[in-house]
């Protein structure tokens, strides 16, 4: 493979943007319930933010930001969190799925907000994780790229 | 044979556009998916789902509330999806290392 020429320019402004749009991303996820965007679109701007600092710093440097081994537990979790989500208000007498009996309180519309919440960080989760391991999954066999 | 497949091709493509040109207009207020009730006179699902979310789920973004509650177990589909082809390309991707160290 070509060697990596390591340009100010390009490291600086990924270094600089990449938590600029994690921050977004966030927005999105948790701001989904007034506005358009939810836990997918916010996961991929994740996997945006950090798989622009693997192109532009190397692999081996952005492990620091993200290491490799997390990527497919992390995706892992977020599935975990939907389906215990339906679980847990399966356990307290309800539907699975059925936020409606999560046990916080508050009336039963503001725990189908918070368990839509509780969804779509599940989701943002296991979007970040996988996209980022499949990136990963691709540069195997060429570790330094 | 290419003729034959275009042929087939464009029979397939008229086929389509003139299924589309009978589709209803958007908003067609007497179309059966946009009607109050449906032919069976039950409730019509779209209409339910623009009307309640804002009482069901105290949430302005009827979109979100369709995607996460009432199509819940839809969205738990795609997120396995998600995780099943992440995992897939894990197995299919990645090499033992105890291989490599050996080489």
């Amino acid at each position: 493979m070509m060697r990596r020429d390591d340009d100010a320019i390009i490291s600086l402004v990924s270094r600089t943007v990449s938590p600029f749009i994690m921050i977004f991303a966030l927005y999105v996820i948790f701001h989904g319930h007034y506005s358009p965007g939810g836990g997918f679109q916010g996961g991929t701007m994740l996997a945006a933010a950090l798989i622009l600092v693997r192109l532009a710093a190397g692999s081996d440097l952005a492990q620091l930001q993200f290491p490799r081994s997390w990527g497919t537990p992390l995706g892992s979790a977020g599935v975990l969190i939907y389906w215990g989500t339906g679980f847990v208000s399966m356990l307290c007498g309800g539907n699975f799925l059925n936020y409606a009996f999560l046990p916080v309180s508050g009336p039963p519309p503001h725990h189908r907000n918070l368990g839509i919440l509780f969804i779509e960080v599940g989701v943002g989760l296991a979007v970040m994780g996988i996209l980022t391991a499949i990136y990963d999954d691709l540069l195997e066999g060429r570790p330094h790229d | 044979m290419k003729a034959v497949n275009y042929a087939v091709l464009a029979l397939f493509g008229a086929v389509l556009i003139l299924a589309g040109l009978s589709l209803p207009d958007r908003g067609d207020p007497t179309a059966p998916l946009n009607r109050d009730k449906s032919a069976a006179g039950t409730p019509n699902a779209p209409s339910y789902y623009i009307r309640n979310p804002e009482r069901d789920a105290a949430t302005p973004n009827m979109v979100t509330v369709i995607l996460a509650d009432y199509r819940g177990f839809d969205t738990m589909g795609e997120e396995t999806v998600i995780l099943t082809a992440g995992l897939n390309c894990f197995l299919i991707l990645r090499r033992e290392r105890t291989k490599e160290k050996r080489r």
